[in-house]
């Protein structure tokens, strides 16, 4: 598989983990030699229970925060002549992480205002990003005059204007409410669809991970590591119907039992 | 919280509630109310003052206080005029230093090892206790209040700054630093921003502290034999037993501090009212 994926440019991963270790300076192990391959075009949901290490490994792909031990490689994307890779990411956090002083617009525009981007050369790219998250009218509101999940499209809007090859999201929508949870999952699904993103999605939700993904690592904890990885070869676009299918039930129990498992080999561990 | 966010489309915009309703209202009773008070303690005052045939150098009537302003003016407005002039210098060198020091001070670990204590000694030491010092050192009397005022003002203005540089959320942090945004980006778009809301309660206190600093040290140098603020003025009149002008000087510094009061706040809703939940009005 390794062999004929590095023949053919366009198969190789995206970002490869390798034996990633990451201590803090506290001694917790958050990561113990992870080692993860993130495929192109894929949605790979990260599950596991709270404290497990998913928003650190998370993080180490952003380049945010460096790993105490092991590598991190980007096979596919060009290096700049200081070997660094010109890596194009995405990120939403848990919470949306809007600047309350400035307005929707400004906001959106951060990634490009960073780039030396003027705001009249990005109207129509940022006008593009709020109408795909179908927030137009609200280009001039500040984020206190939005809800919840309005927020959240903002925060999204933000990440998809640098047209990023790899969009990582770390438990974006866990303070929703279900019904905004279901409508922006669907958002992300058809935004992927259509953008061709590769996702890594960090969950603890059995059934968004199966909802949304096409693979789904189970970590463990204590140290946190790959536990299991389960497969969903449902093929998208995916709609309501899925959710109440006999698939994705089974595909749900199954998850939920790795989950199960998982957290049964971090409590023996820690006994 | 158990009510479903709703994803509003955008249509929904125009729904939106117009401008909250009665502010005329509101704002009239602000006005109203305060006056009304104002009008009966001067009712009251002057009744008591005429009942009791109280002796104008215990206690000047109102009306005797506001002919004294008047027929004074001559005297009492050149001596306001240099207490404002000082309050206000020193209040803007403070507002300058204090901020330029903060951003210095988030710059680099070692300058705010270096600097922060002294900042906080100058602080601490109260600023009667230095006057007498500077007023030796500094040679020119109107320079040395407006030093002390300066010392006095600075500190608040330099510690909430500081302490709004520092508090950006974390995250922001994580967002600017992954999109490769440099140093000056980061203090510009990010920290200066961020840190709006502790300027401004820092140039509330500042600015109050500016002239309660600028009539200490001129009492400090009156006992010296020189000045001509308005607080010389009122130690004059006290030692000439010149009541009702004295009452005159202190209206000046009241009507004096409610203005400065009264233009921070100002300044500090125009910067904030678009986002800063101290700023809002919230409707519900
Ligand atoms: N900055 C830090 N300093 C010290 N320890 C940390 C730090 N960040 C995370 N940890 C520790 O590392 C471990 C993994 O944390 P991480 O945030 O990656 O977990 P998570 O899987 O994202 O959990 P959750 O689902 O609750 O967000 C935890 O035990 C946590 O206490
Ligand atoms: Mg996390």
């Amino acid at each position: 598989m390794s062999s004929t994926a590095s023949a053919d440019p366009s198969r190789r991963p995206v970002v490869r983990l390798e034996g990633v270790t990451k201590s803090f300076a506290n001694g917790t192990l958050a990561l113990d030699r992870l080692t993860l391959e993130v495929r192109p075009g894929e949605f790979l949901s990260l599950l596991g229970p709270s404290g497990c290490g998913k928003s650190t490994a998370l993080r180490i792909i952003a380049g945010l925060g460096q790993p105490t031990a092991g590598r991190v490689d980007w096979p596919a994307t060009p290096h700049d002549a200081g070997g660094a890779p010109e890596r194009s990411i995405g990120f939403v956090f848990q919470e949306p992480t809007l600047m309350p002083w400035a307005t929707v617009f400004n906001n959106v525009w951060l990634p490009l205002r960073l780039k030396g981007r003027s705001k009249a050369s990005v109207r129509d790219a940022v006008m593009e990003a709020l109408e795909r998250v179908g927030l137009t009218a609200f280009a001039d509101a500040y984020p206190r005059e939005l809800s919840g999940g309005m927020k959240m499209r903002v925060s999204l809007a933000r990440a998809l204007v640098t047209r990023p090859k790899l969009l990582l999201m770390d438990e974006p929508f866990a303070a929703l409410d279900e019904i905004t949870r279901f409508k922006l999952n669907n958002d992300i699904l058809q935004l992927q669809a259509e953008l061709g993103w590769t996702v890594v999605f960090v969950t603890h939700s059995v059934f968004e991970s199966v909802y949304l993904s096409s693979r789904i690592v189970v970590m463990a904890a204590r140290p946190g590591r790959v536990f299991e990885e389960i497969e969903v070869p449902v093929p998208r676009p995916r709609d309501e119907a899925f959710r109440t299918s006999p698939d994705y039930v089974a595909l749900c129990r199954q998850a939920s039992d790795a989950l199960t498992r998982a957290m049964q080999a971090a409590g023996r561990e820690v006994a | 919280m158990a009510l479903p966010e709703t994803v509003a489309p955008a249509s929904d915009r125009a729904a939106r509630a117009p401008a909250e309703p009665g502010p005329w209202r509101d704002r009239l009773l602000r006005v109203l109310v305060p006056l009304a008070i104002l009008v009966l303690v001067v009712l009251v005052w002057d009744w008591y003052v005429r009942a009791y045939a109280i002796r104008p150098f215990i206690l000047p009537g109102p009306f005797l206080v506001a002919e004294t302003l008047v027929k004074d003016w001559g005297t009492l407005s050149g001596a306001l005029f240099v207490t404002i002039r000082i309050t206000f210098t020193a209040l803007f060198l403070a507002l300058v230093g204090g901020t330029l020091l903060a951003i210095l001070l988030v710059q680099s670990k070692i300058v705010e090892l270096a600097l922060f204590p002294y900042a906080v000694v100058l602080q601490v030491t109260p600023i009667v206790a230095i006057a007498p010092l500077i007023l030796i050192y500094v040679p020119d009397t109107q320079a040395a209040v407006l030093l002390c005022a300066f010392i006095v003002t600075f500190f608040p203005i330099l510690s909430n700054t500081t302490q709004g540089l520092k508090s950006v959320d974390h995250n922001l942090l994580n967002l600017f630093e992954l999109y490769g945004a440099s140093r000056w980006q980061t203090l510009l778009l990010l920290k200066i921003p961020a840190a709006q809301p502790y300027f401004f309660a820092g140039l509330k206190i500042g600015g109050g502290l500016a002239l309660i600093a600028a009539v200490v040290a001129e009492f400090a140098a009156g006992s010296a034999g020189a000045g001509s603020g308005l607080a010389f003025r009122i130690l004059e009149s006290q030692y000439r037993l010149n009541i009702p002008r004295l009452f005159a000087g202190l209206i000046l510094l009241s009507a004096t501090g409610v203005v400065i009061f009264w233009m921070t706040s100002l300044a500090s809703h125009l910067a904030l009212r678009r986002w800063h939940e101290s700023a809002l009005t919230r409707e519900t």
